[in-house]
């Protein structure tokens, strides 16, 4: 970034300037996919951190992983992703203190929307999904936008290459529309194995047409057994 | 024994100056809330701005935009440690206004910064981070902050202050050694933090990054990681115009913080390139 000179605070008519001179947001890129299955949940992020046509690090995280069931998953302004992740670790744990039981997805799905709807009005500009699996061991994503609204749904993408995975994933995993009455099963029936190789393609897709989706996707494959991890390169142009 | 007055703003968090008293905390008033998960644990209003600021909206205005400013600062680990550096001019505008302040600082046995824009804002962090050593009560059994709770210390300054609207101005770069590995981390002036094994801010990000990528390994020895250093700041000299030819280089090793004496490196300016810049750059024109 170059510096400017200072100038005067008030325009042509002397009246004090409406805006700020910088911006408070920023948008550093990342894409993330969760899909969730019969009895799994796959949720992958990208790993290239970005600002304008600047690579700043092509190995960041996007993950908060909160247990070997539950994970969050964020993309959008990095220094709001950091104190949100910071802030739901702590209630994390201060839940389990609280109700000596770890927290079950829906709590988390619930306590994500709450912290972003507090801060409705100043928001952290974040695109998260809360994914895991439920109660039943059924796969759980929740997906959201900045300010809270939530939804539990069978799979959703989020961050700068949603515009390119999202149709993909409708059309892949052949979801009932939700306005079917009555309500038919949204979750895929897809084995894991044919899961992960979609979310695959989906991140070598998105990674040859959006900038801010590259280097690589850290893929987190959620089972009854735990977490696996898988990381895939991508191209790194 | 008397409170020493500080820089922080216990109601504003870190790195906010402002009165104390500003804050209405459970303690002082009945009909406050305590502290719960909705309430911040200081006590004050969730979302509370500095009251100095608010009093005088569309009036204070002092780091609104930078003044005196500082240009890239850059950064690599290398086989010993970690060297940062940076020219040491304060730009006010386009002139040259002071000519040899000094950008690097260390921070302490195991730690040095670096900034890049308001250096007013610059020397402020370096009060905050003095305070904090002063304040710190396991100095006396030979503890001090790790470069990495320095990093995360002052990401969590400057995100608070862009969250009160009143930034500090500066991309700074934190190097150290810790636990013998070398630590290398950045943050920007709205809290965007993160690390690296090669670092560069500002200006250097486009022209030092590329030379990093290429050349930087983490096992290259002293003498490759200053050539590779020099050659960046060679080339941050000719291609970006608040840069002098006054360096200094910052280094961390085992043996601890040194920050160098300023240098100035060989310059040509006799290249084809630099004679007819535009010779080769066919436009419509």
């Amino acid at each position: 970034m170059a510096y400017q000179m200072a100038t005067p605070a008030h325009s042509a008519h002397g009246a004090p300037r409406a805006h700020p001179s910088w911006s408070p947001y920023d948008n550093n890129g990342g894409t993330c996919v969760a899909v969730a299955g019969q009895d799994y949940c796959v949720v992958a992020a990208s790993t290239r951190m970005s600002t304008g046509f600047s690579i700043l690090k092509r190995d960041s995280s996007l993950f908060l992983q909160l247990s070997d069931q539950l994970v969050i998953v964020t993309a959008g302004f990095q220094a709001d992703s950091r104190t949100l992740h910071k802030t739901l670790q702590t209630r994390y744990v201060q839940y389990q203190f609280a109700h000596r039981r770890p927290m079950s997805v829906g709590a988390m799905a619930q306590l994500l929307g709450n912290t972003l709807y507090y801060k409705r009005f100043f928001p952290y500009y974040t695109f998260n999904l809360c994914a895991g699996l439920d109660a039943e061991g059924k796969g759980a994503v929740y997906t959201y936008d900045a300010v809270g609204s939530h939804e539990r749904v069978g799979f959703s993408c989020q961050g700068s290459g949603k515009d390119l995975i999202q149709p993909v994933l409708d059309n892949q995993l052949k979801a009932a529309s939700p306005l079917v009455l009555p309500p038919e099963e949204w979750m895929t029936s897809l084995p894991l194995a044919e899961a992960v190789d979609l979310v695959k393609d989906a991140f070598v897709s998105a990674g040859e047409r959006d900038i801010y989706t590259g280097d690589a996707v850290e893929i987190l494959i959620i089972t009854k057994e735990g977490t696996r991890k898988e990381v895939i390169p991508l191209k790194k142009d | 024994m008397l409170p020493v007055p500080t820089s922080h703003s216990p109601a504003l968090g870190p790195g906010c100056a402002g009165p104390s008293l500003a804050y209405a905390s459970a303690s002082t008033r009945s009909d406050i809330a305590p502290p719960s998960a909705q309430q911040p644990c200081c006590g004050s209003e969730p979302f509370m701005v500095d009251p100095s600021a608010a009093a005088g909206l569309g009036l204070r205005r002092h780091t609104d935009t930078p003044y005196v400013t500082g240009t890239s600062v850059l950064g690599i680990t290398y086989k010993d440690g970690v060297m940062l550096a940076a020219d040491t001019l304060g730009s006010y505008g386009s002139t040259k206004r002071y000519k040899s302040f000094e950008r690097l600082a260390k921070v302490n046995d195991a730690t040095v910064l670096g900034a890049g824009g308001e250096l007013s804002d610059f020397q402020y962090i370096q009060t905050l981070l003095d305070e904090l050593a002063t304040e710190d009560y396991c100095a006396d059994d030979g503890m001090q902050l790790t470069p990495r709770e320095v990093y995360a210390y002052l990401s969590r300054v400057l995100y608070n202050r862009r969250n009160k609207f009143d930034p500090l101005w500066n991309s700074l770069v934190v190097g150290g050694l810790e636990g013998g590995v070398p630590f290398l981390g950045t943050v920007g002036m709205i809290g965007v933090h993160y690390t690296d094994k090669h670092i560069a801010t500002g200006f250097g990000q486009m022209l030092a990054r590329p030379l990093f990528r290429e050349r930087h390994r983490p096992d290259m020895s002293e003498e490759e990681a200053t050539e590779l250093l020099h050659d960046a700041l060679r080339v941050c000299y000719y291609r970006d115009k608040q840069t002098t030819n006054k360096f200094q280089i910052a280094k961390v090793t085992a043996e601890g913080v040194s920050v160098s004496e300023a240098f100035a490196l060989e310059t040509q300016w006799g290249y084809q390139a630099f004679v007819n810049p535009a010779a080769n750059a066919l436009g419509t024109w």
